[in-house]
């Protein structure tokens, strides 16, 4: 597969501007700005708590945001009494506890959003479910309920379960913190192998090394703001701001003491 | 074994049993009364059915008007509050002399005034409350992302509820829902008290006309032999559910 090169002057899918949130007295998001080019990946870092996830929620409308906008393709989806079902449904998000439906087998946890919310004709849909479960490795479990799955079929699932309704973007919430250290590198190649595709990404991520590979574009966040923001290049090989420097140093400092090789 | 033993001792040997035993035990006034009393069972049993059906629905309805925190149904979320309050208030027998008196009192017509239906409809009431409550612990068992993760695919809230939540609500209360049918299926025998000959009320009668107690047992016997059954049925289900949701069992049998 050809890698799709971001071109950055080309269409914006997202863009933040002045976004906040707060959770009674606790600001989670003090105002973040951020555009994702179309083909782009962004890879949002930072400490636990820093608002990576919820970001990502607001972005997804699970989250009413304070203050600010966020469109998307242009068009402003946070307007109070916008209805964001339609919204939701041209974004695909998955999450760090995958959050797969117990109640279904695989194939109908990934057909249930097309289905039900795209009105997608059944079998179409699981003919499509099929296809994408066969070129993520799964073709074999479908009729299998997520509890016999390892955390790592399980995270696979909840991507395809995502990717079916077509999204314009992806939002992947820490989609490998919850999983076995072994099972990490098989969802890392799933999105590695999207990436290559060209489809749009906002990634919140732990793996460091990971963000360096497949970012076109990393943010530093800290206490609900993007510190500092640039090609993995800028911000892994020469941080301008010492918070940035400090994070980084623990993280890989720990990252190299716990690598096997 | 040895207590069962010793209890039939103690009672066969008590000074009151040669009397008792011809008052609850006499199996002539058995074969006299049994098919009236199974005719009144058969009562029963259909009141039973058709309140429960009623139940089953009428729960889940409350349940669910007072989870979905619409803004609109603020009215309606708090009445349907202040009814599972009250009605899990009042005592059930209070309640059936309530409806069934108080309904025909009012001479408004279209209202029932047939004392089974009206018995019926206190019973329901009544159960739909604790049921309601049931389904409510279900529903609010079921974690929240599971419904972040029905929305953010694109399903409507009312979507996300009929195919994420609610079954896995469900799923989850079906042993104390059984355990409420049980309890229903005997409270059926509190409608007597308003009149409708079911088969408490005609053992009764037969009682007091005879001056023997053994229809009572008759009665008892025929809530025995569906309830036992019940019970067996609804643990074996029970114990299905418990081994497919793969959870080892930590205590009893295998």
């Amino acid at each position: 597969m050809t890698p799709v090169v971001a071109d950055r002057r080309g269409v914006e899918v997202l863009v933040l501007r002045g976004v906040t949130k707060s959770y009674g007295s606790l600001e989670v998001l003090r105002g973040v700005d951020l555009e994702v080019g179309e083909h782009e990946a962004v890879a949002l870092i930072g400490a636990s708590g820093s608002g990576k996830s919820t970001l990502l929620r607001c972005i997804d409308l699970l989250e009413d945001i304070d203050d600010g906008d966020i469109f998307l393709d242009g068009e402003p989806i946070t307007i109070p009494g916008t209805n964001p079902v339609p919204i939701r449904r041209r974004l695909g998000l998955v999450f760090q506890a995958f959050n797969l439906f117990p109640n279904m087998n695989v194939l109908d946890n990934v057909t249930i959003g097309a289905i039900k919310g795209q009105r997608m004709e059944k079998s179409e849909a699981r003919a499509a479910g099929l296809a994408l479960l066969e070129r993520f490795g799964l073709g074999d479990r479908r009729d299998d309920y997520p509890d016999k799955l390892s955390g790592g079929q399980q995270q696979r699932v909840a991507i395809a379960r995502a990717l079916l309704t077509r999204p314009r973007a992806l939002l992947l919430d820490e989609v490998t913190s919850a999983l076995d250290p072994e099972l990490v590198g098989e969802v890392l190649e799933v999105i590695r192998d999207l990436k290559a595709e060209g489809m749009t990404m906002i990634i919140a991520t732990h793996e460091m090394s990971f963000a360096r590979e497949v970012a076109d574009q990393v943010c530093f966040l800290e206490d609900g703001r993007i510190l500092e923001r640039g090609t993995p290049k800028q911000i892994f090989s020469s941080p301008e701001r010492a918070e940035t420097r400090r994070f980084l140093a623990r993280v890989l400092r720990g990252a190299t003491v716990s690598a096997p090789d | 074994m040895v207590v069962i033993g010793g209890l039939a001792a103690l009672v066969l040997t008590s000074p009151g049993w040669p009397s008792v035993r011809k008052t609850f035990f006499s199996g002539h006034y058995f074969s006299l009364s049994f098919s009236s009393v199974l005719a009144g069972f058969w009562l029963d049993v259909r009141m039973f059915l058709i309140v429960e059906a009623c139940v089953l629905v009428l729960g889940l309805l409350i349940a669910l008007i007072r989870t979905v925190d619409l803004p609109v149904l603020f009215p309606v979320r708090l009445l349907c509050k202040v009814f599972v309050d009250v009605m899990r208030g009042i005592p059930l027998i209070i309640l059936i002399y309530l409806i069934g008196f108080g309904v025909p009192a009012l001479r408004l017509s279209g209202l029932p005034t047939d004392p089974t239906v009206l018995a019926g409809i206190a019973l329901g009431m009544s159960y739909s409350a604790y049921v309601s409550e049931v389904y409510r612990a279900g529903i609010m068992s079921v974690h929240p992302s599971q419904a972040a993760a029905g929305l953010a695919l694109g399903l409507t809230r009312a979507q996300t509820l009929r195919h994420v939540i609610i079954p896995q609500a469900v799923r989850r209360v079906i042993p104390p829902l059984l355990n409420d049918f049980i309890a229903l299926q005997k409270d059926v025998s509190l409608v007597a008290f308003i009149g409708p000959q079911e088969a408490f009320q005609v053992a009764n009668v037969f009682a007091d006309q005879y001056f023997n107690n053994t229809p009572l047992l008759a009665a008892a016997l025929l809530y025995l032999c569906v309830t036992i059954p019940l019970v067996t049925v609804f643990d074996r289900m029970q114990m299905r559910t418990i081994r497919a949701r793969g959870s080892a069992l930590a205590f009893g049998p295998r």
